[in-house]
């Protein structure tokens, strides 16, 4: 049978492949189960834990990079660059506080433990902040003298584990910041693996050395906006109401939660969106809670504009913030200032492609390195490791975290000149246009070339 | 020399202000408070060894973040009574509400009545000591210190705990994760003593038994999973 419709001799087995071959289907990838879904299926059968890492949501979700600005026309007109004056100060804590923080651009930096980062990366942080004319903010560990002494403004936060806090550093700081959420873990408490709880960390959070630590996610001694308007009252007594007090939230429910933080005597906002980082979490929370950036600051202004609040309460947008055009987008939709954390360890040398040899010796590559729990960090920076930690060198950190946020500043300045503004604070949702239908229903601006905003009828 | 201060005719402010700037050499030793009616952050963030007696009762957080004044309140006190104390003394003549010495730091708690839910949650090395009853999820995550108690503990005590120890009289309704009952050793005795005394109260320290952490959640666990 095999004999009769072929020829005497026996194909060749290279021709037999190829036919085979033209005549199978590619091989096709689900789009469902790629590859990356099924090596994470694979990981947790192996290892039995969820997944932990640093940083904020890696997924694509409608950003500022999906708006314009329009820049001026016949009905408006530009400023000149570098001759006509275009301000970027900003005052933060005007509502209750004696001692508002005023700052000379609109960009501050975020919460960061010491513990999630080394010391010499603090003070990098401090330093580049203040040379910069900005705050730089602790985290969940307590305040540490090197960011103290090398922050000329320093915002104290006040979180649900309350480790190392004490009315000394209450009393030193410039704000406090009452932690009630952030927005890589909207609803989550911290967490730092035994790996990075050095003997320093764990005496400074009186834990044990070593322990895998989660941190509470409710705060201990008050529940709901009733409570917390009674706690900021204790707050402001115990700092005889010189400091300006911010509620930091997730980005959740944004007008509510503004609406909320205003009316338990916040005196600035910081709402961060999912883009925002974190030291450490489920990776699972990360990509899975809380909503874009984008999609908060409308709703967050809203609230403060139906209080008579916009402007009064300051309002600071943090979350995937990478440059100067990202300022001013954040700032046009109404926030009063931005917040940078990622940004900052990047400008300092984190995932910088330097260290590729050692990122792929951990099993990752510079750019997508995120596991900042493991305190294994090629560039010093999310370390508690000495010979890892001193591979930053906290001057030229902080010289590059100045040039970084001097030229995001430059760049805000030059958006809003270009748009006629002779402060970044006049820019306004009218220069603004959407690239895509969901960021226009998300900014609550125009769709480019229409006058169609999503929601808001024709 | 004895001050007072009468919170309703010269308000929350003037007092704190005026306490918090007392120092450590000052003449003024002593003050008391009348009218507190319940107010809010009453005595917050002194720093002088300085007495204050508050004469009625307290709103939330009353002796907050205290550093080495001694406070006395003769009446009962709201939630969060010598919330993140750092040192010092703060005593409850009556019951005080939930989340007491919630976060302390250090210094000593002392309730003569009972104390409400969630008493020491958080706490980093405070001491209390309650002569009554405590309220449910008590010393939860607690991490140092002392908390004492004569009478009986709630559901889920020490949920969560570290390395603070717990000494209950009395029944423990319910022992909360990672929470078991430890030895009574002689140094345990000789604490309890010590603390019992400070307290100025009378009881037996044989009588009591001693919970701690069974330090299983310490390092995570797919086997804990149902407790984390």
């Amino acid at each position: 049978m095999t004999d009769q419709n072929h020829p005497q001799t026996e194909p060749k087995p290279e021709s037999h492949v190829e036919s085979r071959a033209k005549s199978q289907t590619e091989p096709v990838q689900s789009a469902t189960f790629t590859k990356a879904v099924n090596a994470e299926i694979r990981r947790a059968a192996d290892m039995g834990i969820y997944d932990i890492r640093g940083g904020g949501a890696k997924r694509s979700v409608p950003h500022f990079d999906d708006l314009l600005f329009l820049g001026a026309s016949i009905s408006r007109y530009p400023l000149e660059g570098y001759r006509e004056k275009c301000a970027t100060n900003v005052t933060l804590g005007t509502r209750f506080a004696k001692n508002p923080i005023k700052l000379d651009i609109p960009i501050t930096i975020a919460g960061m433990s010491f513990g999630a980062l080394s010391g010499a990366a603090k003070e990098g942080l401090g330093r580049g902040a203040t040379a910069a004319g900005t705050s730089t903010t602790t985290g969940d560990g307590g305040m540490t003298e090197e960011e103290r002494g090398h922050s000329d403004k320093l915002v104290y936060q006040y979180l649900p584990s309350r480790y190392g806090m004490n009315p000394d550093d209450l009393r030193r700081a410039d704000a406090i910041e009452v932690v009630v959420g952030q927005g890589a873990k909207p609803g989550g408490g911290g967490m730092l693996l035994g790996q990075k709880i050095s003997d320093r960390v764990a005496d400074m959070r009186d834990l044990p050395a070593g322990i895998d630590q989660r941190s509470a996610c409710r705060h201990p001694d008050w529940t709901g906006p009733d409570d917390l308007e009674i706690k900021i009252l204790e707050l402001r007594e115990i700092t005889g109401w010189e400091k300006p007090i911010y509620i930091k939230v997730g980005g959740a429910r944004p007008y509510f939660d503004t609406a909320l933080a205003v009316k338990a005597g916040a005196d600035v906002v910081v709402l961060d969106g999912m883009q925002g980082g974190t030291a450490a979490t489920q990776d699972v929370f990360i990509e899975h809670v809380g909503i874009p950036t984008l999609a908060c600051i409308r709703p967050a202004v809203k609230a403060l504009q139906e209080l008579g609040m916009h402007r009064k309460v300051q309002l600071v947008v943090s979350g995937g913030i990478r440059n100067g055009a990202d300022v001013a987008k954040a700032l046009a939709l109404g926030a009063d200032a931005v917040s940078i954390g990622t940004a900052a360890l990047i400008a300092m040398g984190d995932n910088d492609p330097k260290w590729e040899d050692d990122y792929q010796k951990l099993g990752t590559t510079a750019g997508a390195y995120d596991d900042w729990h493991e305190g294994r960090d090629p560039a010093g920076i999310t370390t508690q490791d000495p010979e890892l930690a001193a591979r930053l060198d906290p001057l030229l950190a902080g010289k590059r975290l100045a040039n970084y946020l001097k030229v995001m500043t430059l760049e805000a300045q030059t958006i809003a000149r270009a748009c006629g503004k002779s402060h970044v604070h006049n820019l306004e949702p009218e220069d603004l246009c959407a690239l895509t239908i969901e960021a226009a229903a998300m900014a609550r601006v125009p769709l480019a070339g229409t006058d169609w905003i999503p929601g808001k009828g024709i | 020399m004895m001050t007072t201060i009468d919170l309703t005719e010269q308000g929350l402010r003037y007092l704190n202000e005026t306490l918090q700037q007392q120092s450590a050499g000052t003449n003024q030793q002593d003050w008391t408070i009348i009218n507190p009616r319940g107010s809010h952050a009453i005595a917050v963030g002194l720093d002088a060894p300085i007495q204050v007696t508050v004469n009625g009762s307290t709103g939330y957080y009353c002796g907050g973040m205290n550093k080495q004044a001694t406070i006395m309140v003769k009446g009962s006190a709201g939630p969060g009574v010598a919330e993140n104390m750092t040192s010092g003394m703060v005593v409850v003549e009556g019951d005080a509400s939930q989340y007491a010495g919630a976060t302390g730091h250090g210094g000593t708690l002392v309730i003569r009545g009972n104390a409400a839910s969630r008493c020491g949650i958080s706490m980093k090395g405070i001491d209390i000591i309650v002569a009554g009853n405590i309220g449910h999820m008590s010393a939860f995550m607690a991490q140092k210190g002392n908390l004492v108690v004569l009478g009986d503990a709630g559901e889920a005590l020490g949920d969560s705990l570290y390395e603070a120890r717990l000494y209950v009289r009395g029944s423990v309704k319910s022992l909360g994760a990672d929470c078991i009952e430890k030895d009574m050793k002689d140094e345990h005795i000789k604490q309890l003593a010590e603390l019992l005394e400070r307290a100025d109260m009378d009881a037996d320290p044989a009588s009591f038994r001693r919970y701690g952490s069974a330090r299983q959640l310490y390092h995570f666990d797919v086997d804990n999973v149902s407790a984390y």
